[in-house]
């Protein structure tokens, strides 16, 4: 193996644990709106899109590098855009503190 | 120079799980968005320097990026609320298919003997992203109706699709040891899309939002996938953080339907029988219909009335209307509250947004486990456009498609008013016994002039 995969598998269980850790807590109110947000997280994509669209030269990287492109753009932007649609409503309202302050009502 | 970039990706890490740290609390959650916008357009700006871009390249990449970016703009903006949930299903497949596209690509770089360490991760990015995608499309199909909701099942279904996800292992083995030539990767893909399509149709519409969430991690899982292929540390943590998220995610939605994950994927399969009869056993039977007078002088004068709010609310843009009906009985002293079961709406939160939205102050909305227990004592259980979330079957019968699920006591109110546009059985696709019991009034009508009838009435009562 080399060093560079040992690397990539450190950090790729790290982040499992990371991932877990970081939402445990999410009140149900929200769980639609993390959903959105992780969704143009995975968006990421796109940077690898545009390494393989960069080189193209060939009809068929270039047909493959068009439609990766176009996909993931939809994916960051419209996946961003959607997520701060929801949470609009949250705004300077009281659901905006309560929950954090009174997790557990009863 | 590649020092540059490694510290980019590295902030762009730390902003993304920031950005997931913040929106998992009410009170940062839209700056947890913003943080992780941030995250990505620096992972961007790090990595688009110092490509060496063809002269083709640049002019798809162009392409590329204002067609998405327009179609991601207008598409999210322009959507209703009520129709958010698909939107991120259609969001979410494109990720995947993206994922899997780039995957493709760099198999077509190596040639036909790649070395494990590349072929492997890219394997499974094609599959898991395909799926995703096709998944991901039948999801957004069902929500939007341009197919049923209902689960669609046949005979041997478990077998096909067993049959399916082995061919898909073997030819992912002969990809990965004997020749990665387009045509085994091609049809690696073709099978996974047709596994996507598969997978998702038995799943009932009800279900989708957990389904949803299932494949926003196969997308993250994929896109770390092709992050191994292409030695790119961002890809590689954004896409497990997500991978990792939004597999907890998944289980803490079914958790809040009271039901395993399990269940809510399979759970279709051999109860065709069950639904085709119950369905058969509702024909006939009578419901009582009410005017608008006898229903505002029954609300004017009761004491206790809890709304039960549901996805008719929010396709007819109701919540003001309700908001205005309980201004009404409040000024006449009625108590009025809101019951808010976890997956009212089609996603759960989705109805909280709602009537924040219409201003609904935040004491009057209950959830479930708060408000269950005050049903007995209330006059009135007022169910708008609600269906399924109030179904005694899901108590009752263990058959039924939604057995087990946590369902709000409507049931045990003194009076119940069913509004409704129509008979039609609600997103699970069942009958609702609820519509047919002796305490029930149906109020037939779009949710909003049915509540603005109402209004009226109260005000004369």
């Amino acid at each position: 193996m080399t060093n560079e995969l040992l690397n990539e598998l450190t950090f790729f269980v790290l982040a499992i644990f990371v991932g877990f850790e970081v939402i445990s807590k999410v009140p149900t109110i929200l769980h639609t709106p993390l959903m959105s947000g992780t969704n143009a997280i995975h968006g990421i994509i796109l940077v690898g899109a545009i390494l393989i669209a960069a080189g193209a030269d060939s009809p068929v990287t270039i047909v493959l590098g068009l439609i990766a492109v176009t996909l993931a753009t939809t994916n960051v932007v419209g996946g961003f855009v959607v997520t701060d649609r929801m949470l609009e409503m949250f705004k300077g309202r009281q659901p905006a503190k309560r929950p954090a302050e009174a997790p557990v009502p009863k | 120079m590649t020092t540059i970039i490694t510290l980019a990706y590295l902030v762009a890490a730390v902003l993304f799980i920031l950005g997931l740290k913040q929106l998992s609390s009410p009170r940062g959650a839209r700056n947890g968005n913003f943080t992780a916008a941030l995250g990505m357009v620096i992972a961007l700006a790090a990595t688009i320097p110092l490509l060496h871009f063809t002269r083709a390249g640049l002019v798809i990449i162009a392409i590329g990026v204002v067609i998405g970016a327009v179609v991601g703009t207008v598409g999210a903006r322009m959507v209703r609320m009520t129709a958010i949930p698909q939107m991120v299903a259609l969001f979410n497949g494109v990720g995947g298919g993206a994922a899997a596209l780039v995957a493709v690509a760099e198999l077509l770089k190596f040639g036909v003997h790649p070395p494990f360490a590349e072929v492997f991760p890219s394997v499974f990015s094609i599959v898991i992203g395909s799926v995703s995608f096709a998944g991901s499309m039948v999801a957004f199909a069902k929500l939007q109706e341009l197919m049923t909701g209902t689960p669609i099942t046949y005979p041997g279904q478990q077998v096909v699709n067993g049959l399916l996800a082995a061919a898909i292992v073997g030819f992912a083995i002969a990809v990965i040891a004997i020749a990665a030539i387009p045509f085994s990767f091609l049809s690696l893909m073709l099978l996974a899309l047709i596994l996507g399509v598969a997978f998702v149709i038995p799943i009932g519409g009800a279900d989708m939002p957990v389904v949803i969430s299932l494949l926003n991690a196969c997308t993250g899982l994929a896109v770390a996938a092709s992050g191994f292929t292409l030695n790119n540390f961002a890809l590689i943590v954004a896409g497990t953080l997500v991978g990792a998220s939004g597999s907890l995610l998944t289980k803490l939605m079914s958790d809040a339907m009271g039901r395993s994950l399990a269940n809510v994927l399979f759970g279709a399969f051999g109860q065709v029988h069950t639904a085709a009869t119950a369905a058969a056993g509702a024909q006939g039977r009578s419901v009582r219909s009410a005017s608008a007078e006898d229903l505002g002088t029954l609300l004017a004068y009761s004491q206790r009335v809890i709304i039960v709010p549901g996805y008719g609310l929010a396709v007819a843009q109701a919540q003001h209307a309700a908001r205005e009906l309980a201004d009404v009985l409040e000024r006449r002293g009625v108590d009025v509250e809101y019951a808010i079961h976890p997956v009212a709406g089609r996603m759960p939160g989705h109805m909280n947004v709602l009537l924040a939205e219409a201003n609904v102050p935040y004491e009057q909305l209950k959830e479930m486990d708060q408000v269950n227990d005050d049903f007995k004592n209330a006059d009135v259980a007022l169910i708008v456009g609600a269906n399924d979330v109030v179904n005694p079957a899901a108590r009752s019968t263990p058959g039924s498609p939604i057995y087990g699920m946590p369902i709000l006591n409507a049931d045990q109110a003194k009076n119940i008013i069913f509004m409704k546009r129509s008979m039609r059985p609600g997103f699970a696709g069942i009958d609702n016994d609820l519509m047919f019991g002796p305490k029930t009034v149906m109020f037939f009508g779009d949710a909003k002039d049915s509540l603005t009838k109402l209004v009226s009435a109260v005000k004369a009562a």
